[in-house]
């Protein structure tokens, strides 16, 4: 497999303060990476830098494209779909405004109303709300709408910042459910962050393990998951 | 009762140009923050280049359009040479940028125009329209185009998925930017929008107050108040506010307080508001989550 990202050296600061140290990072076609760690670890730092959103250094290829340099919205334009952390829910638009602000940047109006229709089938609680104000949707609804947003652009590669965050187990269950029926069934690749560590590790193939803004280990995520001293020492299960 | 109907005609005919303005001023509100005061002196110097135009013989309905697109592309190019790179200066430096804008423009017009008055045609007869002395063609005209000018703003917002890109930026910027949607340059198009909306407005005052290069001052106050009096942060309100103060200043004026103090009305209307219901009437208060 061809690697689809590729992060060199990756450092990025909040104003003085230097928060990622050198991330290096492969994300395989096709493959859920996850990275792991406690806060502020730097998980949510690295998607920001990935997408330049952040003062960042050092090199991301996307698919063989320098993508360093690049604003967010180009390397949104270029099939990075970032889920941000805080769901970033567009309030005061409805769910279809919310979905349909991707029309914007979609070269191909009919694969976009697809697309919407596909999304639909992923999210039919969505469906039901299509009029609905978001700002008036429950926490785990919105975070589908967030997921739901990123697949109306028609992504390669997914960046998901703690989609569990703040809900409550079944709905949790229900969202990684769905995650993993987008990785097979769209070949959407992920990058994944996660407080739940054991969530994590089920969906993903690929683990990073960060510490403070630096990569302690990394391995395939059955590694991380049969080795329980690790686990103890990093994950605290 | 005629005298009466007369204001209210007379009140909804200015109301409209504030709305305009009102509209103007919202319009940059909602997506930056931040309040251009030189909006009036943008909207004087586009009638000004309407006026050389029709002067230079080109049909009235030409040099409007012809101003509304110029007003377009300068509100545009202001907002990418001189705005973009003060994007992250504070408040301050912008507020001085808009007043250094204002003073241009009202001193380009002087030196160009001259400060002396001019006539500006109106494109509607003033003859009376249903024989009774009460409402003017010209008056229905001024509320016509408004009319005709938000609808088209409503199309644009509501069924374009520009429109929609422009709100979600105004509304979040940063996930806006996670969608792809090039914030700066919905910015730009704020600008130029609200460029426009204000050459509309000013084609449509000069022929009632006449064209020189202070015409504006008076009504860019009206237009705050209108602004907010319906919410600074809603369009709709805003417009319904400009009506509202347009009424409202002829009634107070011509039973009460008098034509001399119509301007401080206006005020005390921004000071009642923001004592009273700082939202606005249509406004919302939005409760930040921090």
């Amino acid at each position: 497999m061809a690697a689809l990202l590729e992060v060199k050296g990756l450092s990025a600061w909040y104003g003085q303060i230097r928060a990622l140290f050198d991330l290096d990072l492969t994300i395989e076609q096709g493959g859920v990476t996850a990275l792991l760690g406690a806060n502020g670890a730097g998980k949510t730092t690295s998607l920001r830098a990935i997408c330049n959103m952040i003062r960042r250094a050092g090199t991301t290829i996307m698919d063989g494209t320098d993508i360093s340099r690049r604003t967010t919205e180009d390397i949104v334009r270029m099939g990075v779909a970032h889920v941000p952390e805080g769901r970033g829910t567009f309030v005061a638009l409805s769910v279809e405004e919310n979905l349909r602000l991707a029309f914007h940047i979609r070269r191909d109006r009919k694969a976009a109303e697809r697309d919407m229709e596909k999304v639909f089938t992923y999210f039919p609680r969505l469906k039901e709300r299509i009029h609905q104000q978001a700002g008036t949707l429950s926490g785990g609804e919105q975070q589908m709408l967030a997921v739901a947003r990123a697949l109306m652009l028609a992504p390669r590669l997914m960046l998901l910042d703690e989609p569990s965050f703040g809900l409550a187990p079944l709905i949790v269950q229900e969202i990684f459910r769905i995650l993993r029926r987008i990785n097979e069934d769209e070949k959407v690749s992920m990058l994944i962050v996660e407080q739940n560590a054991a969530l994590a590790l089920e969906l993903a193939d690929h683990v990073y393990l960060l510490e403070t803004g630096r990569v302690v280990m990394s391995g395939p995520s059955a590694m991380v998951k049969n080795d329980e001293t690790l686990r103890k020492a990093y994950l605290g299960y | 009762m005629d005298f009466f109907i007369q204001q209210i005609a007379a009140g909804l005919t200015n109301g409209a140009i504030y709305a305009c303005v009102a509209l103007g001023l919202v319009m940059i509100y909602v997506s930056t923050d931040h309040i251009n005061f030189a909006q009036g002196e943008m909207a004087m110097f586009a009638t000004y280049l309407a006026w050389a135009m029709i002067d230079a013989g080109l049909p009235y309905w030409v040099a409007f359009g012809a101003t509304l697109l110029i007003a377009f592309a300068s509100g545009l190019f202001i907002q990418r040479v001189i705005l973009k790179p003060l994007e992250t200066a504070p408040v301050l430096a912008l507020v001085v940028c808009f007043i250094a804008l204002l003073s241009i423009f009202n001193a380009l017009a002087g030196m160009i125009w001259s400060f002396t008055i001019k006539q500006f045609p109106s494109p509607f007869p003033r003859r009376d329209l249903f024989g009774n002395g009460l409402v003017s063609a010209q008056q229905l005209g001024v509320v016509a185009v408004t009319l005709v000018m938000l609808a088209a703003l409503t199309v644009f917002f509501r069924y374009t998925t520009l429109g929609l890109a422009m709100r979600a930026a105004a509304q979040n910027a940063t996930s806006a930017r996670l969608m792809g949607v090039r914030v700066s340059w919905m910015l730009a198009l704020g600008w130029g929008l609200a460029s426009g909306i204000g050459s509309i407005a000013g084609m449509l005052v000069a022929p009632i107050v006449f064209l020189d290069p202070n015409m504006m001052t008076g009504i860019l106050v009206y237009g705050f108040a209108g602004a907010l009096v319906g919410g600074i942060g809603n369009p709709l309100g805003a417009v319904f506010g400009g009506f509202i103060v347009g009424v409202l200043e002829n009634l107070v004026g011509s039973y009460i307080i008098g034509n001399e103090l119509k301007l401080s009305f206006a005020l005390v209307m921004v000071v009642g508001v923001l004592l009273l219901k700082p939202a606005g009437i249509f406004g919302r208060v939005i409760v930040k989550r921090v």
